[in-house]
């Protein structure tokens, strides 16, 4: 085989990896809407200029921030590497996960805002709690009284393959909150609830796919849906929100699934 | 303001462990579960490969097998009974995730597919045995999503974003409950309950390269241990010889399960040296280990040499698209490599504390060589030790310990909770985490917390990571002694009480202080390499001497106690470890 050196050599890749380890840091500019209740009713703007590597994760420039600049700046992280759904933001006017966008891609200035529609508690935290109670409505656990077999439920592959894409939701409300509906209609009960819906609906082992499409067909439901696509531009696990949406339509019109 | 909630039980932490003991819970007695995050954030979800157990779908399989592999890959550290009876109950807990609606990847006929996994071997050895149980490369996602929906289903209460601060005993020791911070507001809440079970799991932040999040910064070991609770084999940390380079982000060893390879800079597959029966399914103190050697030999990667290469250029792209996506997906967005065309850049990364609170196979934590348990206490998952896992822990062996000894956990602690009677919390129940709160809050200018937890993960990288030395440790016990020195003088500058992260990281520093001192004396006092644990001065396993728990206590004064107790046996003799 060839040596794996040689295959490196010459790849774009490698240089930017080989400036990075030269600390060849770039200038950047952070702009950030602060909020916090014990200070002020209003939010404000900060902006924040440092070096940072092209591929530092923005979560880790907003540390650096934290630890070395403004210790009051306050955000949620956890995993840093999008499986855990903690740090989506709004980052230069796109919802994204701020360890899943690095330096590279926002270039020499980019502004962060709290996630929309959602009331913003302190900085870039939001209130959580509406979006998980709208994702508890849709029955999100499966439901089957048909008797529970010894060994496992038999599926197919096929049958599995039909709702892989909806499995895939770590519950950031990246896509709810970027949708312009949800926004302004606070009964919106929002993509990621219907993607959670969509996860069962079309799980050949559950049993309540009716239940679930009778409550999305009501009037906070999936019909408020104007198929902006936001939803699935905002997905960080790449699922296709509209998709997902339009299936569940389709479902209840033509009570099929 | 102090809030004083009393229940039954109480669960420190949601993720699989802890969502696992509180759905028997909560089906039981009145449970609470008190989570510094939300649920569906904690670390479980990161896990990736699978969960194995002896289904056999796929080939011939059984559960000895599985213990055996187990305690051998453990290096015989591992408590044999605990291994016995989680490979056995391992194939009704797969089950049962599953008809919970856990998706698994099915094989033709729709039953749960399998696929291989470091060090684990048909018939004692012989050959890699397709036993991992997975849902493409987000097994642990999915576990954690399942019993989500499960502890959603049975309306199980939640507190998000409380951290941990104190655990309350009475005076004759007794579990009386808990202290918690409530992150919204900044008030102190006591948490009365007659069982109590910690679930807060690892503690890999302590290292500068890491797999682990943010938040798993050893709450539950550190608070246990500051209230009188030994930590056992706390030496015992894996490193993962797969995580992206500099990031330590992993790529999990389903890649190498799948048929990746690892090479060195001269694109040699190495592994071929070292373990010439399953090369590169190796288990992972050995890979990593190996990785070592080879950087020490020259053939390192990367601009400084100290790195390898994992390669699956020559797999079938589609076995990458279904199998292996989302970590082909961290080596695009990360590094900006295409894992199908180029080979991607790879080093140690620290993974997973196998050490932590000592507990039986019930979950009791269980004090002394004797074994008394602790009225009330419970532990599961990565912050438990129980010691199923030993010197080394087997890939996929974390999902299955957390949704067994998680499940069993539960079941004890309900039972404890129906017989026992409440037991009054200390007079004065918050003070002392005030005194440490106000601290940080009252200090106008100090040491800046961040740098000392720079410190002590670089430090800890180079001193306590894949090789250590009586030289190394020492150094890094001195280090630490000035940390903490350091921390006592911390100041912060968010004075408030809504959402005050920077006050919360500070405390877990100190919680990463406390594991990193436990880690390192017992590092220190274990003079023999043992899986995870290689002494570059004592390269060599000594079962004369060390074939012992290792148990760190901390005394009233501060300073630190070591005991031991004898491992487990059953009826594996320990061999030499040859793959």
């Amino acid at each position: 085989m060839a040596s794996s050196a040689e295959v490196l050599q010459g790849s774009d890749a490698r240089e930017v990896r080989a400036r990075n380890d030269d600390h060849a840091k770039v200038a950047i500019t952070v702009k950030i809407r602060r909020f916090n209740p014990e200070i002020s009713q209003d939010s404000w703007w900060d902006e924040f200029e440092l070096q940072a590597d092209p591929l530092e994760r923005l979560v880790e420039v907003l540390h650096t921030i934290k630890w070395h600049h403004d210790g009051t700046l306050t955000f949620r992280r956890s995993c840093a590497h999008g499986i855990c759904g903690s740090d989506a933001m709004l980052i230069n006017g796109r919802n994204a996960l701020a360890c899943k966008v690095l330096v590279a891609d926002v270039g020499a200035k980019v502004t962060i805002e709290p996630i929309r529609g959602l009331p913003v508690l302190k900085d870039l935290i939001v209130d959580m709690e509406p979006f998980f109670d709208g994702y508890k409505t849709v029955l999100p656990f499966l439901i089957n009284d048909s008797g529970e077999p010894e060994k496992e439920r038999l599926q197919s592959a096929e049958e599995r393959e039909r709702f892989d894409d909806t499995t895939k939701c770590i519950l950031c409300a990246a896509c709810t909150t970027s949708c312009p509906i949800f926004w302004g209609d606070e009964g919106y009960i929002g993509p990621a609830a219907i993607v959670n819906a969509h996860r069962f609906i079309f799980d050949s082992r559950d049993e309540a796919g009716r239940e679930r499409l009778k409550i999305l067909s009501e009037k906070t439901g999936v019909f408020r849906c104007r198929t902006t696509f936001n939803c699935t531009d905002a997905c960080p696990r790449g699922i296709q929100v509209t998709k997902a949406i339009q299936e569940v339509k389709r479902s209840i019109l033509f009570d099929r699934f | 303001m102090v809030t004083t909630h009393t229940y039954d039980a109480l669960v420190v932490g949601a993720g699989g462990a802890g969502m696992r003991a509180a759905i028997e819970l909560s089906d039981k007695v009145r449970t609470a579960v008190v989570s510094k995050l939300y649920p569906t954030r904690s670390h479980t979800g990161a896990a990736q490969g699978g969960v194995c157990a002896a289904l056999g779908n796929v080939e011939e399989d059984s559960p000895e097998w599985h213990a055996f592999d187990t305690v051998k890959g453990g290096d015989y550290l591992t408590d044999q009974p605990a291994a016995q009876l989680m490979t056995e109950e391992a194939v009704e807990a797969i089950y049962q995730l599953e008809r919970w609606g856990l998706p698994f990847n099915r094989t033709p006929e729709g039953r749960i597919d399998q696929r291989r996994f470091g060090g684990h071997t048909a018939n004692h050895g012989e050959r890699p045995v397709k036993r991992a149980c997975y849902a493409a490369d987000r097994t642990g996602h999915m576990i954690l999503q399942t019993l989500y929906q499960q502890c959603v289903k049975r309306d199980v209460r939640f507190f998000n974003e409380f951290y941990c601060l104190d655990l309350l005993r009475d005076a004759d020791g007794a579990t009386a409950g808990i202290v918690a911070y409530e992150l919204a507001t900044g008030e102190l809440h006591v948490f009365r309950a007659k069982s109590v079970v910690m679930a807060t799991g690892g503690y890999g932040r302590m290292f500068r390269v890491t797999s682990n999040a943010h938040a798993l910064t050893g709450d539950g070991p550190a608070v246990a241990w500051r209230r009188g609770v030994p930590l056992e084999d706390m030496e015992m940390f894996q490193f993962h010889p797969t995580g992206l380079a500099k990031l330590g982000v992993l790529l999990s060893e389903a890649a190498r399960g799948e048929g990746g390879i690892v090479l060195n800079k001269d694109g040699e597959r190495f592994m071929e040296r070292y373990a010439p029966t399953i090369k590169d399914l190796a288990p992972r103190d050995m890979v990593s280990r190996a990785i070592y050697q080879e950087i020490k030999e020259g053939r390192g990667a990367g601009p400084n040499n100290d790195w390898a290469y994992l390669d699956i250029t020559h797999l079938d792209p589609k076995v990458i698209e279904e199998k292996l996506p989302d970590i082909t997906e961290f080596a695009r967005i990360y590094l900006k490599v295409e894992p199908t065309k180029e080979p991607v850049p790879i080093q140690p990364t620290a993974h997973y504390a196998m050490g932590g609170i000592p507990t039986d196979l019930d979950g009791r934590v269980v004090v002394g060589p004797d074994e008394v348990p602790i009225p009330g206490l419970y532990a599961a998952g990565e912050c438990a030790c129980v010691s199923v896992h030993g010197a080394n822990r087997l890939g996929t062996n974390s999902l299955l310990d957390l949704v067994v000894f998680g499940r069993r956990a539960g079941v004890d602690a309900a039972r404890y909770a129906k017989e026992a009677e409440l037991v009054d919390v200390p007079e004065r129940p918050v003070a002392d985490t005030l005194t440490v709160l106000n601290g940080f809050l009252e200090r106008e200018t100090g040491e800046n917390a961040a740098d000392i937890r720079k410190e002590l993960q670089d430090n800890m990288f180079d001193l306590a990571f894949v090789v250590r030395s009586e030289e190394g440790l020492a150094k890094m016990q001195e280090i630490l002694a000035g940390l903490r020195e350091r921390y006592d003088h911390v100041a912060i500058t968010d004075k408030g009480s809504v959402y005050n992260t920077e006050l919360m990281e500070t405390v877990e520093l100190g919680y990463l202080l406390d594991c990193a001192e436990a880690l390192v004396i017992s590092a220190r006092a274990r003079t023999e390499s043992r899986g995870a644990h290689y002494r570059e001065d004592h390269p060599l396993r000594d079962d004369a001497n060390w074939l012992k728990h290792t148990l760190t206590y901390r005394n009233d004064d501060g300073s630190i106690r070591l005991d031991f107790k004898p491992v487990k046996m059953g009826p594996y003799v320990p061999m030499e470890r040859k793959y």
